[in-house]
């Protein structure tokens, strides 16, 4: 192959042929076009005239340049040129596939996986053994080259990680390539590592290294923040790529739970700049449910970020007992509290009523004793819903009578507090006992001044034990914490000021609070607070950036948490632990992206392969087209070009020039269908393409139109046929829709149509007409085709029809809707789960609206068909019994139409009686 | 069978029912057309021999008894003659045209310039045989005659002809004295023939009308590029380069003959008109009944 850049030729030698064209131009001068002969009675007038002009009987320049352009085409064509010829590979040797295999590699993956797949079998075609590499996922063994049918088996099982290689075991691996030479590829993804020169140098020792890099910008966020009430999301990328704009969106549930958009931003980066910082506004309860970011379109590891706690601001309600004397701040029960809570959680003040309406994840009642019924069964109604109940001690508290069971307290205290180490005690102040395993302080470390002089003390019990998770040196409870519903309640023992103890002017009083999970703040991992910890992960990054439970991934020692390194058995995620959640994001906050460098030996292409594309059908052409253009220029200078035959051949040539697509809009027709539609009454159907399907369906609307004219006061016309892709849908009030297998799956604009005829009150019969070969929900073909079909509209759930069904009664009385096919399986949208019978009645009130879709199998059309006469077309069933089938099929079409046509009206408890009367009850 | 369809009776056949069918169509076109023309007052106002009652006068000495109206005699005392109008009858003659060029259109929505002169020619028979005249073929050399048989005969003539020249020339000598003629013709060919017939014509006291019947595309000469200009039987050749240049000549010559043709007419009496068959054909028959009435 002979080629250009770009450009190739399979028979370049034609070429040559091009010298000839000098000498066709002056061929073709010499030529002068042929004159017309034309018979004019008037010539005798012309004898003796003379040319005044020396017309030229040379082809004009114009037209000459055109046959040259038309042969010059014709050459090159018949050359056989090429576009983006392919390169037949000249290596020799074993090929190695080395590919990063991170990340950053996932978002173009399929098209490096389409890659390596051709180069594989292009090393296959030369006999050439191969083997693939990934970084991330190093062999154990030495380097084994096999065969390419072997490596392309194993080609699709190749997934990229949602880590980076590691440099130690690259470099490890680079020591065990072995002796024997071979070819190398490296699929990179254009991010610069450490450690990569080494692997380069050993892998050249061995033999050429070519290097293959992805064109498309990496892009990752980094793991978002929270500073003046906003949320700051960092997008970072390679920077020598120019202005572009990435949407970053943040995900969470919705009130319903259902995982949606809850936020989205535009990050515009300046053509080079390497991170951009995008804030996004957001309220409270929004940025609460805020499960992860995403920079939209972009499928990998990176573009995603999970966030944990450290985004999540609680909202804590605070209350106090009422002050009845003027205390300075700094003895106000709420001053530390607030102090230590302010930076981190969302405070709400009020009267406790307004404070419970705020819904707020944790309240904290600071030395409130008396509580009135309405107020302790408010709280105990949204303890048990899920909230956290905080309580501290006092004054208060040890002075009131406390009820025996007060489900507010965690246990039961003993009325009156007790005072140790005071000015009228003989103990020292008690320091704090180590916290234990199972205690959610653990881990914490105790300050030595941390002292408690006055605590309230718990009655004996044998749950006690249980429910401390705190305890001074003596072991008297200082914290004790039980569950509420699905909430839980937690007494310090001790105010929440300075006055019974020294805790609240601690750090650990801060750290207690957040570990409770009352307050977050950014996660500050340290080994030693890890240490011995387990954590489990709850959900893991995959390299394309999905985010999925991980159910069934081991725990992870806590350690690991602190210096994280993610790898296979630290994959990036959301871990869990001691009630609080970390993740641990692709990105971090320092990393930053950096386009590969590559040392000059290498050579570096892109990785898009362009398609071969044979040019020479398009030359062919253009000669052709030149060629008719050609035949109209000659008739131009021949003066022939006049009179309505001239007329018709250049229009013939101007059809065959520009090939037409233009359909005719036939809007008359679309009106007349409109007309004909609302005018009256009409059934229609979806076309199919299969034309025997199509007439049946005619006939079957037809012989059901014909029986709801005969019967009820609807009258229908003729049906009609709809196109779904050109059709207006709104004016026909059912829609039979016979599935056939090889139906046409509508477009991308019908769909939207179809969902808003649905959403509108239209109704969609679908029939599979397959109900003899399997009842609905097997998987028969048309079954198959139907769930294709069906998949992109806005269906509700479906339920079989219930007995009680509207259908059952809106015109005839029916237990059965048989058609051709006599099966129970026939689906309509399901009854709302609310839906109760009500004693004495015989049918539930269902559903406020008309069923959007009805699907089953029975072939209904074929049932209802009819002829111009109005006789059955099709057999169904045999003898007296079928007729009786083709008569219920009918009704089951008349009481499809009723119900249509007057929804619930039948459902109306107005007409209970009358039915009551005709069921015989 | 494999007869020349030309010489078979079947062929023969063909011809003739095409002909036939044609002629009735061509009379039946011509009477629509003399269907236009309002017949008026023909009469000289006087009495006369002729078909019209003019008037009753008495009897006088000398008239024949046969003359008398015996009916109107009766109902008074005197005896009266019934006196009719004079009507001296016309001689008209016609020649059409027959010639190749006379077969030229120049689009098929128009018909050719012979049919066209054939039909004006028919139906100012039709007209003339409705007033009474007399009238007749220079083509055919027969003497003029009137009644529906002559108007049949003529029709039959005018379908049937066909010349082989490229261009007509008028036959004068059979033209009677005293008459009337008409030519019909595009008087594209050579204007001597032309020139001597009409002067003979006048010599022997024959007055007429000239009409040149014209395509559109022989005034407008809408011709471009290199083009074999042909008469129609091919005869006449003329080739140019450039058609378009030609055309401002070639409409000056065309000028030039219609101004000879009008002096023409002028120095002996005649009138001229030029028709164009892309123009409805009563217009001229309109002109040609006037011409005939302004005593052409």
């Amino acid at each position: 192959m002979f080629g250009l850049s770009s450009l190739g030729f399979t028979a370049p030698l034609l070429l040559v042929a091009l010298i000839a064209l000098p000498i066709l131009w002056w061929l073709l001068r010499a030529v002068p076009p042929a004159p017309i002969r034309r018979r004019f009675p008037g010539v005798a007038l012309l004898l003796g005239l003379k040319d005044d002009e020396s017309q030229t009987v040379t082809t004009p320049w114009w037209l000459l340049l055109l046959r040259m352009l038309a042969v010059a085409a014709l050459i090159v064509g018949f050359a056989g040129p090429v576009l983006n010829p392919k390169e037949a590979g000249d290596g020799r040797g074993p090929l190695l596939i080395v590919m990063d295999g991170s990340w950053a590699s996932a978002a173009d993956w399929p098209s490096r996986i389409e890659r390596v797949e051709q180069l594989i079998a292009d090393a296959g075609r030369q006999g050439r053994p191969a083997a693939i590499v990934t970084l991330t996922d190093l062999p154990a063994g030495d380097l084994v080259f096999q065969t390419a049918d072997t490596v392309l088996a194993g080609l699709p099982s190749l997934q990229p990680r949602a880590w980076q290689p590691d440099t130690a075991s690259v470099q490890e691996w680079s020591t065990r390539l072995g002796e024997i030479g071979f070819e190398t590829i490296w699929f990179s993804d254009g991010l610069e590592r450490e450690g990569r020169t080494d692997l380069i140098e050993a892998l050249e020792n061995r033999g050429a290294v070519s290097v293959i890099q992805g064109q498309r910008p990496v892009v990752a966020l980094r793991p978002a923040r929270f500073e003046d009430s906003l949320v700051t999301v960092t997008a970072i990328r390679s920077p020598d790529t120019g202005a572009r704009d990435y949407g970053v969106v943040a995900y969470g549930p919705d009130p319903n739970g259902v995982e949606r958009e809850l936020a989205r931003a535009v990050a515009s980066f300046e053509p080079g700049a390497a991170e951009l910082e995008v804030q996004l506004d957001l309220p409270t309860e929004l940025r609460n449910r805020v499960r992860r970011f995403e920079i939209d379109g972009t499928r990998s590891a990176g573009a995603t970020s999970l966030t944990d706690d450290s985004l999540k601001r609680r909202k804590v309600a605070l209350l106090a007992s009422r002050n009845d004397q003027e205390a300075q701040d700094l003895l106000s029960p709420l001053f530390y509290l607030r102090r230590a809570l302010v930076p981190s959680a969302d405070l709400i003040d009020g009267a406790l009523d307004d404070m419970l309406l705020a819904s707020p994840d944790v309240l904290i009642l600071a030395d409130v004793a008396t509580l009135s019924d309405g107020e302790r069964e408010a709280i105990a109604e949204w303890a048990e819903s899920g909230g956290m109940l905080v309580r501290f001690a006092g004054p208060r508290t040890a002075a009131v009578d406390l009820l025996d069971d007060d489900p507010l307290l965690p246990i039961r205290l003993r009325a009156g507090g007790r005072s140790v180490g005071g000015a009228m005690s003989w103990g020292e102040p008690k320091t704090l006992r180590a916290f234990s395993r199972d205690s959610p302080f653990f881990g914490l470390s105790i300050p030595g001044d941390v002292v408690v002089s006055s605590q309230v003390v718990a009655e004996p019990d044998p749950i006690l034990a249980d429910r401390t998770i705190a305890s001074l040196a003596d072991g008297t409870p200082l914290v004790t914490r039980s569950d509420l519903g699905q909430g839980q309640v937690v007494l310090f023992h001790v105010t929440a000021n300075a006055e019974w103890s020294t805790l609240p002017l601690s750090g650990l009083f801060v750290q207690m609070l957040e570990r409770l999970a009352i307050s977050t703040r950014p996660t500050q991992l340290d080994a030693e607070d890890l240490s011995g910890t387990t954590w489990t992960i709850e959900e893991v990054i995959d390299p394309f950036g999905e985010v999925r439970r991980a159910d069934t991934l081991p725990g992870v020692a806590g350690e690991r948490l602190a210096e994280p390194v993610l790898g296979a058995d630290l994959p990036p995620g959301l871990y869990e632990g001691n009630d609080r959640r970390v993740a641990l994001n692709v990105i971090n906050d320092d990393t930053v992206l950096q386009a590969a460098t590559w040392p000059d030996t290498v050579s570096v292409e892109g990785i898009s392969i362009a398609e071969e594309t044979p040019l020479k059908g398009a030359f062919l052409m253009a000669a052709l087209t030149l060629l008719m253009i050609d035949i109209l220029a000659s008739l131009l200078v021949g003066g022939r070009l006049r009179g309505p035959r001239q007329a018709a051949a250049v229009l013939l040539a101007a059809i065959v020039l520009v090939p037409a697509t233009v359909e005719a809009q036939d809007t008359s027709a679309g009106d007349e269908l409109a007309l004909q539609a609302t005018s009256d009454v009409v059934l229609a159907y979806v076309q199919t393409g299969d034309a025997a399907v199509d007439r049946v369906s005619f006939e079957g609307l037809r012989g059901l139109s014909r029986s709801l004219f005969l019967r009820t006061s609807v009258e229908p016309i003729e049906p009609v046929a709809v196109d779904l892709e050109t059709d207006e849908l709104s004016f026909f009030p059912l829609i039979y829709w016979p599935v056939t297998e090889g139906q046409a799956t509508p477009s991308t604009d019908a769909y939207a149509r179809l969902n808003r005829y649905l959403r509108t009150g239209g109704m969609i019969v679908f029939d599979t007409r397959d109900a003899n070969i399997g009842g609905f929900g097997t998987a028969t073909p048309a079954g198959r085709k139907l769930r294709q079909l069906a998949a992109p509209l806005d269906i509700p759930a479906l339920e079989p029809i219930p007995a009680d069904h509207v259908l059952t009664r809106t015109f005839y009385l029916l237990q059965d809707f048989p058609g051709r096919h006599d099966s129970r399986d026939v689906w309509v949208e399901a009854a709302p789960a609310n839906a109760e019978q009500i004693d004495g009645l015989p049918f539930r009130d269902l559903n406020d609206g008309v069923t959007p879709v009805l699907i089953g199998g029975n072939d209904w059309a074929s049932a209802w068909a009819r002829d111009e006469r109005g006789q059955p077309l099709y057999p169904v069933g045999r003898g007296y019994g079928g007729e009786r089938q083709r008569e219920m099929a009918v009704r089951f079409g008349v009481n499809l139409v009723m119900h249509v046509l007057t929804g619930n009206y039948k459902s109306d408890q107005v007409h209970v009686p009358a039915l009551l009367d005709r069921l015989g009850n | 069978m494999n007869q020349d369809p030309a010489t078979s009776p079947a062929g023969l056949r063909h011809r003739a029912e095409t002909h036939a069918s044609a002629y009735p169509a061509l009379l039946a076109e011509a009477e629509h057309l003399a269907a236009t023309i309002l017949l008026g007052d023909h009469g000289r106002r006087r009495a006369g021999t002729g078909d019209e009652f003019w008037q009753y006068r008495p009897a006088e000495r000398g008239d024949g008894l046969r003359d008398i109206d015996w009916r109107r005699s009766a109902r008074s005392d005197a005896h009266f003659v019934r006196q009719k109008e004079w009507q001296a009858a016309q001689s008209v003659m016609l020649w059409v045209d027959d010639a190749l060029s006379m077969t030229f259109t120049g689009g098929d929505d128009r018909p050719t310039k012979g049919h066209r002169a054939r039909v004006l020619a028919l139906a100012l028979c039709v007209l003339l045989n409705k007033g009474g005249e007399r009238f007749g073929l220079a083509n055919r050399g027969t003497p003029p005659r009137r009644g529906e048989g002559q108007l049949g005969r003529i029709a039959t003539h005018l379908m049937a002809a066909a010349g082989t020249a490229d261009y007509g020339t008028p036959n004068a000598r059979v033209l009677p004295a005293g008459s009337r003629a008409i030519f019909v013709s595009d008087f594209l060919g050579d204007l001597d023939p032309v020139s001597k017939a009409l002067t003979s014509a006048t010599d022997r006291g024959v007055k007429g009308a000239l009409v040149q019947v014209l395509d559109p595309d022989e005034e407008a000469f809408p011709f471009d590029g290199r083009t074999v200009f042909e008469s129609m039987s091919g005869a006449v050749r003329f080739e140019t380069l450039k058609a378009r240049a030609l055309k401002d000549a070639y409409l000056d010559r065309l000028a030039a003959r219609k101004a000879a043709l009008k002096s023409l007419a002028r120095h002996t009496g005649w009138q001229y008109h030029c028709h164009h068959t892309s123009t409805p054909a009563a217009s001229a028959m309109l002109w040609l009944y006037q011409a005939l009435d302004r005593g052409a």
